[in-house]
C-alpha cells in the first residue's frame, strides 16, 4: 500500500517507566532456572500509571519533536491490550491532556501488540486523504504477566507515539509504504473478565508471530521492488530477543541490523509499543537517507510492515525531547513483593 | 454595644465517648453550663452550635433545631456554627455579638465533636475539609501532612531542632495529668514523643491532637440580665474578634506565621485596653506541636523564631511568665474539634473565677486562641474577671 | 462514609485545569497563580487571563503521608510538596519517582501525567498532575 500523497512523521516520542525487575528475581520466586529466563530485565509501571498516563507523555513527547501547536491535531487514536477501562475511550483523555481540539477523531484500538502499529496505518489514511492535517498514532500497554507463566517474564509496560503530517521539510522520515497481513490464528486472547490471558505456547512461533511478520514484510518489499540490502535497520515485534533475531534471519537480515531496534532484552514485551519504540530507537540514531523497515505483530493475529526513509530533519529534532537512551537509562529495580504490589497482583478483597 | 459576661460553663470529659452520641455530649454539655451559671433553660434566647463533621461524619446537619429539641427548648434563635477546628470560638464570637448588639440577653453557646464512629482513614478525609478540596485534598495531603510542611519550613528557617518543638507535647501532658476532663490523664517524656510512630513526616503521633469525642458549652449574658439574677464576681468578655487567612498555605506569603492570628488579636489587645504583658493564662490551639510554637510569637509572647524557649525555658509553666495550655491543650486535654475552642473558652473563665484544676494563682486575665485549618480562620476572646 | 460523594460531573469540570496545569496571570500586577482566579489576591484585580502553567519548579517543603485520606488508601507513603513554579505560582502536589528519603527542600520537580485516585471499584479514574526529579536537565528548546 502506498499513499496516494506521501506522509512524513513530524514527531515521535517514547515513554518507558522508571521501575524494572530482572528476569532472575522472577525466576528465583517460581524456582525457574536462570538459564530458562529469556530476558535480562523488564519495565514495571508505578502504582499510579496506567496505559493512559504512558501514552499521553509518549504523545507529549512527540508533540514537542514535532513544534506544533497541539490544537493542530485532527486525529488521535491509542492502540492497547491494557486499556484503563473496558467501556470508556482512553484517547478522549489523552486528546484532552494534550491539548487536541474537541474536533479530533479519538478512538481506541485493539490487536494485541499490533495496535499501535494499526493506529499508526490509520494515521497514514486519514493524511494522505486530506481529511486532517496531522494525527497523532499511539501504542500503549501495561501487560500483566500471569504469575509463574513463561510471559511473566516479559510482559512489560512502555508507550510510543507518532504524529504524522504530510511529507515535508519538518518531517524526521516519510512512510514509503505499509502492507498489512490479517487471518484468524488463535495464539493468544484473553476472554472478557479474565484477569490473564492465556497462550498457546508452540503454537504461538511458526503458524503465528513468524507467519504474519514474514508475509507481511515480503508483501511489502514485493510490492515496493526493495530487498533487505535496501535497508539499513529492521525493527521486529519483540517479544522477547530469539523471535525477531530468528525473524531476521528468515527474512535475510543480519543481525547488525537489528541491533539498533531491538530492546526487548532490557525492557521487556511492550506489547502494543514495541515495534514503535524499536522504531523511535533507531530514529534516536539513524542517518538521514537511510531506510528503515518495521514489522509488528500482533496476536490474533497479524501483522503491519512499514518501509520509512529518514529524513534531514532528524538531525535538528531528535533532541527536542528525551532519547530512548535517556528513558533506558533512567531505572530503579523493584523486588518481587514489590512488583506483586505494583501490578495488584496482591489480592485486597 | 452591650458588655458580655460570661455566667457559667460546662463540659464533658474528652477521650472516646464510644456510649455517648452527638446529641447526648451536646445536652450534658449544656445542663452543666446551665446548672453553673444558676439559670433555668427557659431562660436562654438563642443557641448557637459550634461543630465542623456533623454533615459528613454523622449525617447530620440542622443542629441548631436538634439541639434545640433535645434541650425542650425549641422555639429559641439556633444554628450551626462552622470554622473548620475553630467552629467553637467562631461560635463564641457569634454569641458574644448576639449579647453585644443588645438583641439578646441570655446565650447558650456550645460546641460538639463526635468523631470516633469512623475509622481513621475517614477522619483524615474528613478534616481535609478544612482546606481546598479541589486543590490541595486533591493532592493526597492529609491535614497532619499541611502541618508537616509548615514545621520542616520553620525548622529550616529558624535552625530550631524537631526535639525543641516537640517540648509543647510534654507541656500539655504535664497540666492535662490532673485535668479529670482531660482525655490523656499521664504525663509523657520527651523521649516518647520522639519515638512514636511518624505520621506525616516529620510530625510525630505524639505530636499530634488525638481523636475525641467531647461538648462544652458557656452561658453568656448581658448586664442587665445578669443584675436581674443577682449574679456577682462575674467573668467577663473583654474582647472577641476573629479574622481569616486564606484557605490554603500555597497562597501564603509567610509559612511562618498566621496572618490571621495577628490580626484577630491585635484588634482584641485594643478592644480590650491590653498588651501581651497583662495576659495572666493562656490557651493557645496546639494541634500540632510546631502550631503551639507559631501561636505564642503570633499571640506576642515570643519573637519570631523562638516560640520554642518558652516551652524549654518554662517561662508557660503554671508559675512561668506566661502559663500556657493549663488545660493540657489540644494535645493531651483532647480536641473534638468544634467543641474545642469553647473548652478552651471554659478553662479561661474556671481561672478567673478560681475554680480551675490548674490554677494559676491571682489570674485576673486570660486569653483562647481557637484556629481553623492551618489558620484559615481565628477566633480570639480576652477575659476579664470583674472586680 | 462515602462523603464527599464521587462525582464525575465535578472532576470533568476541573479537568481542563488538573490535565494541562492551567493558572491565571493577573493583567494588572502580574502575579500568577493556579488554580485559575476569578479575583486577584494581590491586587483585587477581575481581569485575569487564562494561561498554562511553567512545568518545572522546585520544592518549598514536603511532608511523607503515612495515614492517608481513604481516597488514597493502599498509596502510602507518598510524598506531598510544596511547589514554587517558574513564574511564581505555587501549589501543593504529589512527588513521583523518588524515594521518600531522596526528597529534598530546593529539589527541582517536573510535572507528570498521572492517575490520581479512582472513585472506588467501580467508578471513574481520576487522572491530574503530579512531579518528578527532572528526566533531562533544562533545555532552551
Amino acid at each position: 500500500m502506498r499513499p496516494s500523497r506521501e506522509v512524513g512523521i513530524l514527531g515521535y516520542g517514547v515513554y518507558i517507566p522508571l521501575y524494572r525487575i530482572r528476569g532472575e528475581d522472577i525466576a528465583k520466586v517460581w524456582r525457574r532456572a536462570k538459564e530458562r529466563v529469556p530476558i535480562q530485565e523488564k519495565s514495571v509501571p508505578g502504582p499510579d500509571e496506567d496505559s493512559l498516563t504512558l501514552a499521553v507523555e509518549a504523545s507529549k513527547n512527540a508533540i514537542k519533536r514535532a513544534r506544533i501547536d497541539p490544537s493542530l491535531i485532527g486525529a488521535v487514536y491509542v492502540g492497547s491490550e491494557s486499556p484503563p477501562y473496558a467501556v470508556k475511550p482512553a484517547a478522549a483523555v489523552v486528546a484532552e491532556a494534550v491539548g487536541a481540539p474537541p474536533s479530533v477523531i479519538a478512538v481506541d484500538l485493539e490487536f494485541a501488540c499490533r495496535a499501535g502499529t494499526t493506529a499508526m496505518q490509520s494515521i497514514v489514511g486519514l493524511v494522505a486523504s486530506g481529511m486532517i492535517e496531522c494525527g497523532l498514532a499511539v501504542g500503549t500497554d501495561t501487560a500483566q504477566g500471569r504469575p509463574s507463566d513463561e510471559l511473566e517474564y516479559t510482559a512489560s509496560a512502555g508507550a510510543a507515539a507518532f504524529l504524522l503530517s504530510p511529507k515535508s521539510p519538518e518531517t524526521v522520515a516519510y512512510i514509503e509504504g505499509a502492507y498489512s497481513y490479517v487471518t484468524d490464528t488463535p495464539d493468544f486472547w484473553r476472554r472478557d473478565g479474565a484477569y490473564y490471558p492465556s497462550h498457546t505456547f508452540r503454537f504461538t512461533g511458526r503458524p503465528a508471530y513468524f507467519h504474519h511478520t514474514y508475509r507481511a514484510a515480503i508483501g511489502l518489499m514485493e510490492e515496493l521492488g526493495l530487498r533487505p540490502s535496501d535497508f539499513d535497520y529492521a525493527v521486529f515485534h519483540q517479544p522477547n530477543v530469539k523471535f525477531p533475531l530468528e525473524a531476521g534471519r528468515m527474512l535475510g537480515f543480519p543481525p547488525e541490523k537489528l541491533k539498533a531496534g531491538l530492546l526487548s532484552g532490557v525492557i521487556g514485551n511492550t506489547y502494543a509499543a514495541a515495534t514503535l519504540i524499536g522504531l523511535a530507537a533507531v530514529l534516536d540514531v539513524a542517518k538521514p537517507g537511510q531506510r528503515i523497515l518495521a514489522v509488528s505483530f500482533g496476536s490474533g493475529a497479524g501483522s503491519d510492515a512499514f518501509s520509512i526513509v529518514v529524513q534531514d530533519a532528524i538531525e535538528r529534532k531528535r533532541r527536542l525531547a528525551p532519547l530512548v537512551v535517556d528513558y533506558l537509562g533512567r531505572k530503579r529495580y523493584v523486588d518481587y513483593a514489590t512488583y506483586a504490589r505494583y501490578r495488584k497482583k496482591l489480592r485486597m478483597k | 454595644m452591650e458588655r458580655v459576661f460570661v455566667l457559667g460553663g460546662g463540659a464533658t470529659k474528652v477521650g472516646e465517648e464510644w456510649e455517648k452520641s452527638l446529641r447526648q455530649l451536646f445536652v450534658e454539655a449544656a445542663l452543666k453550663a446551665v446548672g453553673d451559671a444558676g439559670i433555668s433553660l427557659r431562660d436562654v434566647e438563642a443557641l448557637y452550635v459550634g461543630n465542623m463533621s456533623s454533615g459528613v461524619l454523622q449525617g447530620q446537619e440542622h443542629l441548631g433545631s436538634l439541639m434545640a429539641t433535645w434541650l425542650g427548648i425549641p422555639g429559641v434563635a439556633a444554628c450551626k456554627v462552622e470554622g473548620a477546628c475553630a467552629s467553637g470560638g467562631v461560635a463564641v464570637h457569634q454569641a458574644y455579638l448576639a449579647v453585644a448588639s443588645g438583641m439578646y440577653d441570655c446565650v447558650l453557646v456550645g460546641g460538639v465533636e463526635k468523631m470516633t464512629d469512623a475509622v481513621v482513614y475517614d477522619l483524615t478525609t474528613a478534616l481535609m475539609m478544612a482546606d481546598d478540596y479541589e486543590y490541595a485534598a486533591s493532592t493526597g495531603a492529609s491535614f497532619v501532612g499541611l502541618n508537616a510542611l509548615v514545621y520542616r519550613y520553620y525548622m529550616k528557617k529558624f535552625g530550631v531542632r524537631q526535639e525543641d518543638i516537640a517540648m509543647f507535647a510534654v507541656h500539655d501532658h504535664k497540666y492535662a495529668a490532673r485535668n479529670p476532663l482531660a482525655q490523656f490523664q499521664f504525663e509523657v517524656t520527651l523521649e516518647r514523643v520522639m519515638k512514636s510512630p511518624l505520621i506525616a513526616d516529620p510530625i510525630r503521633l505524639f505530636e499530634c491532637a488525638p481523636v475525641s469525642d467531647g461538648a462544652a458549652a458557656l452561658v453568656l449574658c448581658s448586664e442587665r440580665f445578669a443584675a436581674r439574677i443577682g449574679a456577682s464576681e462575674l467573668v467577663e468578655i473583654a474582647a472577641s474578634t476573629m479574622a481569616t487567612d486564606t484557605l490554603s498555605l500555597s497562597d501564603r506569603a509567610d509559612l511562618t506565621t498566621l496572618r490571621a492570628t495577628r490580626l484577630a488579636v491585635e484588634r482584641a489587645y485594643k478592644m480590650a485596653r491590653i498588651e501581651p504583658s497583662d495576659v495572666d493564662v493562656l490557651e493557645v490551639h496546639d494541634a500540632f506541636t510546631i502550631l503551639g510554637v507559631i501561636h505564642l510569637e503570633d499571640l506576642g509572647f515570643a519573637k519570631k523564631g523562638e516560640g520554642w524557649r518558652l516551652v524549654v525555658e518554662g517561662e508557660v509553666e503554671r508559675d512561668g511568665r506566661i502559663p500556657t495550655n493549663m488545660s493540657g491543650g489540644l494535645k493531651a486535654r483532647g480536641h473534638p474539634v468544634g467543641a474545642t475552642g469553647v473548652y478552651q473558652v471554659f478553662e479561661i473563665y474556671q481561672q478567673l473565677k478560681g475554680i480551675a484544676p490548674n490554677q494559676v494563682s491571682d489570674a485576673e486575665v486570660g486569653l483562647a486562641q481557637s484556629v481553623g485549618g492551618v489558620g484559615g480562620t481565628v477566633s480570639i476572646s480576652i477575659l476579664k474577671r470583674v472586680r | 462514609m462515602g462523603v464527599p460523594v464521587p462525582s464525575p460531573p465535578r472532576y470533568w469540570r476541573e479537568r481542563r485545569v488538573k490535565y494541562r496545569l492551567l493558572g491565571s496571570v493577573c493583567k494588572s500586577c502580574g502575579r500568577a497563580y493556579y488554580p485559575p482566579r476569578l479575583v486577584c489576591p494581590e491586587c483585587g484585580s477581575t481581569e485575569l487571563a487564562e494561561v498554562k502553567l511553567p512545568e518545572r519548579g522546585r520544592v518549598l517543603s514536603f511532608t511523607v503521608i503515612r495515614t492517608p485520606p481513604r481516597d488514597f488508601l493502599g498509596q502510602e507513603p507518598y510524598v506531598v510538596a510544596l511547589i514554587e513554579l517558574e513564574n511564581g505560582a505555587r501549589l501543593l502536589g504529589q512527588v513521583v519517582d523518588v524515594e521518600p528519603e531522596e526528597v529534598e527542600v530546593g529539589m527541582e520537580v517536573e510535572s507528570v501525567f498521572r492517575k490520581c485516585r479512582e472513585q472506588g471499584e467501580e467508578g471513574i479514574i481520576e487522572y491530574g498532575i503530579k512531579w518528578r526529579p527532572p528526566l533531562l536537565p533544562k533545555s532552551d528548546a
